[in-house]
């Protein structure tokens, strides 16, 4: 296979720094450190501009994954990743390795990983319309592919999310989380001095995910299985074990993992940031198949490899504990006092430039232009209302997007490690318990279909409802990682649709205080059919400082129930409008950023004074779902009166399902008070139902809208089992 | 003496410090890790061969930590009659180095499942669950790819006989194992092999079902299956006292 990977341009730049020619090898290697994948060659611009800083916040972005405090000596670390196109092209392999390389960022702060999350997108897998054999395979084969790696190497698989839309035909986004616990005396600080020992640790070298980073950094027009990597989980775990066991015995002064562009990546930002030149043999390495060439050696990215730095007293140390797992090693070169990557094969030197260099790729500067469709799709026709409303919440929970994920987080063992306090679907957010008493709540969250209507506002709700989602199980947010998938950033009208992204992003977080502690940037998400809706997965972690805070969905017998926030008739990009009529357009949900912080601070406040029983955020199919999910959780229905929540709708499917932000549903038994806590912080709400037995009833004014028993919404709430059973 | 409890750790073990904090934080036994190296084990009262990947399911699950050297020594320590527990992955271990009679295969849905189920006592005369009453139920997680338990009739027949089926799953069975079977133990009572992972339900904080009537199988409200580990402390110090 031969890829142009360097662009006239950047060869031309490359020559020109270098003064001389650069070689076939070089270029190889550079153009795997500047493909899109590695560089961020058109994102660091906009990225530079994110909050980073905060007061949890110990190592923000740009390494291998962030680093927050959260006291007594802890700390957590987090990183977000994807694997989308090896996933499209063979999903089983694609999504396992994607899940090791997220772990191996994790490992590589000198942190054990104790959680894992998945945020995934496919075509719809019900839709007549559609071919749906090849999305339900890509499903299938991702979850098979996400459950045997997590599972085998021991890290729970804890939560996440799935959307289905129409604009991942014949592709997939498979993003994957992984959250990191440990002593902030052990977060490895990469520092090395002349002469160390730089050691290559773990599986063999071979011809596998040749170009991988080249390959995500294209279009999907070919399906190259060759570029796609090899999983192997055991292997990664008897690594896991093996680093934690060395970093306890203080044996390694810099640990970096080998993912996307392989060696010449890994060697190259390694030697970058500690500002030390490296002089490497090729030959010494221990390769899976013989008569690799070197720049196969340089950028093959064969998974389960490690990069370890250390000096010469702590070498059988190091040596001893690979042994003891049976990890194989090699020892390729040393750190040198000058600040060159210099490669040699048998000792010949093919590569020579200076770090900084091949590190940093010269940005790209591209135009932007807002899409024609933007304002076109802004005016649809308001679709007549359904005369059965129920047939259309019983539609809604079967929705694929919406209905409960239990077929695949079942697959997923969620519990190893005895951390998981609030269990997948039992809450908004996953929580885990920390060493130290506290507990970290942890959610993903996207809306493709927001974003395409307006990548702004959707990404501004995105980031809401993550919020939202952790404030929900008692969790003060305390750090966010983004990743920010589209199309060809070539293509100046989807380069606008990133910039409006990462624009939200910065006046969200900025106006909450609360910093960008990690994240990743995915581009080329296009295939023959056509490019991806814009699609950024936002990752929220929050804090909870007791047990006594810890708060799930589920309606309990004789509560109160209220609604916080106010509902707008905001139907565009709602499951509503989408999946029920089929529409594609509309205003999607505006975020009002005082409001948004005003409702959050009301809710945690109840749910710390103890007053709520229960909590959940309105999003997905409006409130009309959020109630069911709640009834369903607790195998309680409720009687809730439609006329005395907070609104500006003028019809009731509107009311029903609208997806307008900062909303949230809480019970209580004890609603006097909840009265008074909501009326003195000045938010808009209503307490407008009770729980009762068996089944759920809308009513306005005297008549019944939807009447419904809890058996026909738990039968349409569990569809996924029996669709991916047969 | 204060009894000591030795868990194997082999590679691709991933329940070993589970098992380790619940006996020593929340039971408070002395328990330590023992690699699977190791050719003589001495001063240790009871193993427990924890769940997880042994050896990375290679071959089948379970046959090739059954050949290393430490099982040759639990071995031996279950002919002296001191007590054997094998959690998940454990008891396929215990199974495929023949101190347990059947064989475990993949479960009936072919998939891995991790949900909360529920289980019976049927023999409380061993020593990990002489603290129950015969015919207790109660709540315990379960998480395997190959938990269907599957022995001939004659075998059946003789664990009926011989009274060695210890637990078994109360009306769904997860994963279409023989006659509901959820544990085993040998004859002599004092090896047992079990699926579920009483190390994860042996903490409120882990059970405690704060939506009470949760019908998602995912959650349960019972710390009883934590009557496995102090059943087995309680006999360790029975033994000790002359």
């Amino acid at each position: 296979m031969k890829m142009d990977v360097l662009t006239k341009k950047e060869l031309k730049y490359l020559e020109q720094e270098l003064k001389r020619k650069a070689n076939e090898i070089e270029k190889d290697a550079v153009g795997a450190q500047w493909s899109e994948h590695c560089s961020y060659k058109s994102s660091k611009k906009y990225l530079q501009m994110l909050p980073v800083k905060g007061k949890y916040v110990v190592v923000g972005p740009g390494y291998d994954a962030g680093v927050i405090d959260v006291g007594d000596g802890y700390v957590l670390t987090v990183h977000i990743e994807s694997h989308n196109h090896p996933s499209a092209v063979e999903p089983f392999g694609g999504a396992a390795t994607g899940v090791g390389g997220v772990i191996r960022d994790i490992m590589a702060m000198g942190t054990r990983p104790i959680a894992l999350l998945d945020a995934l997108r496919f075509a719809p897998i019900i839709d007549d319309n559609h071919s749906v054999a090849k999305s339900k395979w890509l499903f299938k084969n991702v979850v098979k592919g996400i459950a045997d790696y997590g599972n085998c190497i021991g890290v729970p698989t804890v939560g996440g999310e799935i959307e289905f839309d129409p604009s991942f035909q014949d592709y997939c986004l498979v993003d994957v989380a992984a959250i990191g616990f440990g002593r902030k005396e052990d977060i490895i600080t990469n520092e090395a001095e002349a002469d160390d020992i730089i050691v290559l640790a773990g599986g063999p070298t071979g011809r596998d995910g040749i170009r991988g980073a080249s390959f995500a950094s294209k279009t999907l027009e070919k399906e190259d299985r060759s570029a796609v990597q090899i999983p192997d989980p055991f292997l990664e775990k008897l690594l896991l074990e093996a680093t934690m066991e060395a970093v306890k015995q203080g044996c390694l002064k810099c640990i970096k993992d080998l993912g996307g562009g392989g060696l010449s990546c890994c060697l190259s930002e390694t030697s970058d940031n500690l500002g030390k030149g490296f002089d490497i043999e090729l030959t010494k390495i221990h390769t899976r198949e013989s008569h690799m060439m070197p720049n196969e050696l340089m950028i093959s990215e064969s998974q389960e490899r490690m990069l370890f730095i250390t000096d010469k007293p702590k070498l059988s140390i190091l040596q001893s504990i690979l042994d003891k797992y049976g990890i194989k090693y090699s020892i390729i070169g040393t750190v040198q006092e000058h600040q060159d990557l210099i490669v040699r094969h048998s000792g010949k030197v093919i590569m020579q430039m200076p770090s900084h260099l091949v590190a940093h790729a010269p940005l790209a500067d591209r135009p932007a232009k807002r899409p024609s469709y933007i304002g076109k799709l802004k005016r649809v026709k308001r679709p007549l209302q359904p005369s059965n409303l129920g047939k259309v919440l019983l539609s809604l929970l079967a929705n694929p997007t919406i209905a409960s994920k239990r077929w695949v987080y079942q697959q997923y063992d969620h519990e190893v490690g005895i951390r998981t306090v609030i269990k997948p679907g039992a809450g908004d957010a996953t929580v885990m318990r920390l060493d130290n008493g506290k507990f970290v709540a942890v959610k993903l969250d996207g809306n493709s279909k927001h974003c395409y209507l307006d990548p702004y506002q959707g990404t501004l709700g995105v980031l809401s409802e993550g919020f939202r989602n952790i404030v929900c199980t008692g969790a003060e947010p305390i750090g966010v990682v983004d990743h920010l998938q589209f199309a060809s950033p070539e293509d100046p009208e989807i380069y606008w649709t990133f910039i409006q992204t990462v624009n939200a992003i910065i006046s969200y977080c900025r106006f909450m205080e609360i910093p960008v502690v990690g994240g990743k940037v995915s581009f080329y998400n296009e295939t023959a059919k056509g490019p991806i809706k814009p699609s950024p997965v936002i990752g929220t972690l929050g804090l909870v400082e007791s047990e006594s805070s810890l708060t799930q969905m589920a309606f309990s017998a004789n509560e109160s129930i209220f609604i916080v926030g106010h509902t707008q008739p905001e139907m565009g990009g709602s499951e509503y409008y989408e999946y029920f009529h089929r529409i594609t357009g509309g205003t999607v949900p505006q975020v009002d950023l005082k409001v948004d912080r005003q409702n959050r601070a009301a809710i945690l406040n109840l749910i710390r004074t103890g007053l709520v029983s229960c909590a959940h955020d309105c999003s997905k199919g409006g409130i009309a779902v959020a109630l069911a999910e709640m009834a369903i959780a607790g195998s309680i229905g409720f009687k809730v009166q439609l006329d005395s929540i907070p609104n500006s709708c003028k019809q009731i499917d509107e009311l029903l399902f609208s997806e307008t932000q900062s909303r949230y549903i809480i019970a209580t038994k004890d609603p006097e008070n909840v009265h008074k806590v909501l009326s003195a912080k000045g938010v808009r709400f209503a307490e407008f139902g009770k729980t009762i037995p068996t089944n759920i009833e809308f009513i306005k004014g005297k008549r019944d809208m939807i009447r419904l028993s809890l058996k026909q919404l738990q039968s349409n709430f569990y569809l996924l089992e029996r669709i991916l059973q047969s | 003496m204060a009894a000591r409890i030795g868990i194997a750790v082999f590679p691709g073990s991933n329940c070993d410090r589970d098992v380790h904090y619940i006996l020593n934080n929340t039971i408070g036994v002395e328990a330590d890790f023992i690699w699977h190296t190791k050719h003589r084990i001495s001063g240790y009262d009871a193993m427990i061969i924890p769940g997880g990947f042994a050896f990375g399911d290679r071959l089948r699950p379970g046959i090739i930590a059954a050949h290393s050297p430490i099982m040759q020594e639990v071995k031996r320590m279950a002919k002296d009659g001191l007590p054997v527990l094998g959690i998940c992955n454990g008891f396929q271990i215990l199974v495929e180095c023949g101190l347990l009679p059947g064989a475990l295969m993949m479960n009936d849905s072919l998939r891995f499942v991790c949900r909360w189920t529920n289980v019976q006592v049927t023999n409380n005369k061993t020593p990990f669950t002489s603290q129950f009453a015969l015919r207790q139920k109660f709540g315990i997680p379960i998480a395997h790819g190959d938990g269907r338990y599957v022995a001939d009739s004659k075998i059946l027949k003789e664990l009926k006989k011989k009274n060695q089926i210890v637990l078994r799953y109360t009306r769904d069975n997860p994963n279409g194992s023989t006659d509901l079977i959820a544990a085993i133990c040998n004859e002599d009572g004092n090896v047992m092999g079990m699926m579920p992972h009483p190390e994860r339900a042996s903490e409120r904080i882990l059970t405690v079902d704060r939506s009470s009537r949760n019908n998602n199988n995912n959650s349960g409200s019972s710390t009883d299956a934590i009557t496995i580990f102090s059943s087995l402390v309680s006999n360790l110090k029975q033994k000790a006292m002359p």
